[in-house]
């Protein structure tokens, strides 16, 4: 387990001040003027050696991408945008250090900015965190104030923060949406190339990075790249952000070290599976859009990057939604794709018909009202989804159904069969169809 | 794709933001670069709802595009686009959000939504008899850990189960102050019981300093040179 003095977010429960004060007296803010007169190449190659790959889901290596920006500023602008548009589900680690480690965040987007030749960032924060963002934008203004970040500041690095908020769309999540979105137009993602670090926010070189990503920034510079290489498993290194929810005894959020098996997380820090652990299904262990594991393959794996996607799903946020033997996995899979439904930005046809398609037929077999042959057609759509749309909503919202499909084609065919034995005229599916 | 259109009763008066509103409204629109000002929308609308009790009209849009001066169609298509506008008005105590995706759902969300139900009205997005209170189920608001969980205008209020939400609705009725976040005496986002983590009192003494690890030295020339 990791050891409490190789955490980096030590406020993560909001028991101490939040405030520049107590940030300061937890390390934070200690040593930043060095990082930044060490000079961009020092401060990306840092982040590099790290190992540290990016915590919103992809897992990209963070150093690579900050690489991308250009070593020039030409006539237009960089710009370091700050994702905090958290709304995968089963995700809510960056609400957390939005509202009780903000300073670790502005102190590593400063460093990360002076890293790219930014000298302006946005933390885009999704709209419904109001109460976070009153937090973050407390901590920006304390910044100001004791002139760590803003024009003549101590750290000789000219930089302004602006908090800028969404209102309730999931896409805006995805990088070339938000830029969109921030430019006051609906949130609907660009195609790529350009890629954002040549054409990005208003047409400058941006970056765009997850909350986790940048509020680590700082701690991996004051302990050195190897100390964060050093925890964790082969390229998998450094501590996380776990969200542990569902049917576990104690849902919380925890940092802990990358690749601890999934026993050891939720023994030690959920109280267990509800029932015990051979009460357990199924598990999602990277946020929704995550293929499902099952119990047997999922309960001694190593929660991290590579071992999860050898099991073709992903560690994702490190949104661990555990689901126990009294699940009705099909309705939980539908309801996920109600959520991709509601959310698809209607841009690309076989996102905006697929995902509705695929919510009414995922309906119908919650009920058991479908033939067998319907699981292959619509494991056939889902694959005509993913990998045809712009932006990865449409894989998003095809590989939980794939998940269930994969290793719970069973459950289906069971339900169906149950339900030709007696069938209801009057189910849900009437409802759908009046709607 | 969720279709949102305007409410069909709009005000007739025309929308303007209060003095206080539209210094704020300035400030924000100077936030970002000049010719810019369209980034300011999002803000802009949110605030207007608040100013209009809890829904964004039609004059409040239009008021909107005129102040960003983009075409009316462009800030339209933002308030129809981002589901927190709402389009017709809400309970002027309360606007129930209930979250409905998996992580709640698995925790008793539907519970939650029958209470609403049966306290509100039937249907999501229309007004109590008294015009008190409305809801809505809506989409992953982010707190799984402390599922389920409702929002209410600003504040959420968590691990809740059918008996608190219905309490919660019997204090907002009579005025009651209530408290937002954890319902069951939990500490925000740590488990029950208290944390399993960060015990250690070192880390909260003050001036916490750290000291760096360095790379080991590279191995001499002549090994790097058998290599």
């Amino acid at each position: 387990m990791l050891a409490d003095k190789d955490r980096i977010f030590t406020n993560i429960y909001g028991f101490h001040d939040w405030g520049l004060e107590g940030a300061k007296k937890r390390g934070c803010w200690s040593g930043t003027k060095g990082f930044i007169d060490n000079g961009r190449d020092w401060m990306i190659n840092e982040i590099k050696a790290s190992g540290l790959r990016g915590r919103g889901g992809a897992g990209f290596p963070t150093g690579l991408k900050w690489s991308f920006m250009p070593k020039v500023i030409g006539e237009r602008p960089h710009y370091l945008v700050v994702n905090a548009d958290e709304s995968e589900p089963g995700t809510c680690k960056d609400r957390e250090i939005l509202r009780h480690e903000p300073h670790l965040l502005v102190e590593g987007s400063l460093l990360a900015g002076a890293a790219m030749g930014c000298h302006t960032a946005v933390i885009y924060v999704r709209g419904e965190f109001i109460r976070e963002r009153e937090h973050l934008q407390a901590a920006v203004e304390q910044a100001y104030e004791a002139r760590l970040i803003g024009k003549n500041n101590v750290h000789g690095w000219d930089y302004d923060i602006i908090v800028h908020h969404g209102a309730g769309a999931y896409i805006c999540g995805e990088e070339t949406a938000m830029l969109e979105s921030i430019e006051g137009k609906k949130g609907q993602p660009r195609m790529k190339p350009p890629f954002p670090a040549n054409v990005g926010l208003y047409g400058a070189p941006t970056t765009v990075n997850n909350v986790e990503s940048i509020a680590v920034a700082g701690t991996i510079m004051r302990r050195g790249a190897t100390w964060f290489n050093s925890i964790g498993r082969p390229n998998n290194a450094g501590t996380k952000l776990f969200c542990i929810s569902g049917h576990v005894n104690k849902p919380c959020v925890v940092e802990e070290e990358l690749g601890i098996p999934f026993r050891e997380l939720i023994e030690k820090h959920a109280g267990g599976v509800r029932g015990g652990f051979d009460n357990l299904l199924a598990v999602i262990p990277g946020g929704s859009s995550v293929r499902m594991v099952p119990a047997d393959l999922i309960i001694d794996t190593p929660m991290d990057f590579d071992s999860l996607s050898k099991l073709r799903s992903g560690l994702g946020t490190a949104a661990v939604i555990v689901m126990d033997k009294s699940t009705d996995l099909i309705k939980a899979i539908a309801r996920l794709a109600y959520f991709y439904k509601h959310e698809s930005c209607g841009q690309c046809t076989p996102c905006r018909e697929g995902t509705g398609w695929m919510w009414r037929v995922m309906t119908r077999m919650a009920e058991g009202r479908a033939e067998k042959r319907e699981i292959d057609m619509l494991l056939d759509v889902t694959r005509q989804i993913e990998g045809h749309t712009i932006c990865a909503l449409g894989d998003a919202a095809a590989w939980p159904i794939q998940g269930l499909i994969a290793h719970f084609r069973h459950v289906i065919e069971e339900r169906i069969d149950q339900y030709a034995a007696n069938p209801d005229p009057d189910g849900a599916v009437a409802k759908i169809a009046a709607e | 794709m969720s279709v949102r259109r305007l409410h069909t009763e709009q005000p007739d008066q025309a929308f303007a933001f209060n003095a206080e509103n539209l210094a704020w409204a300035r400030q924000t629109i100077a936030k970002y670069p000049a010719g810019k000002q369209a980034s300011a929308v999002i803000p802009l609308l949110w605030r207007a709802q608040e100013q209009n009790g809890n829904w964004v009209s039609k004059p409040a849009i239009e008021y909107i595009a005129t102040m960003l001066d983009m075409a009316y169609i462009r800030v339209l298509e933002v308030a129809t686009f981002y589901t927190m506008f709402q389009l017709q008005p809400v309970g002027k105590l309360a606007h129930i959000q209930v979250c409905g995706t998996t992580p709640c759902m698995l925790r008793g969300a539907e519970a939650l939504k029958e209470v609403c139900q049966n306290r509100i009205h039937h249907e999501p997005h229309h007004l109590s008899g008294d015009g008190r209170f409305s809801w809505e189920e809506v989409e992953c608001l982010g707190a799984c850990v402390n599922a389920p969980m409702v929002q209410i205008f600003k504040d959420t209020y968590e691990d809740l189960t059918p008996a608190t939400l219905e309490k919660l609705i019997d204090d907002l009725a009579v005025g009651r102050k209530v408290k937002a976040g954890p319902q069951i005496g939990r500490h925000f986002a740590a488990p029950e019981g208290g944390p399993t983590t960060l015990i250690d009192q070192m880390l909260y003494e003050g001036n916490r300093t750290f000291t760096r690890v360095e790379p080991p030295p590279p191995p001499p020339a002549d090994e790097a040179a058998k290599k």
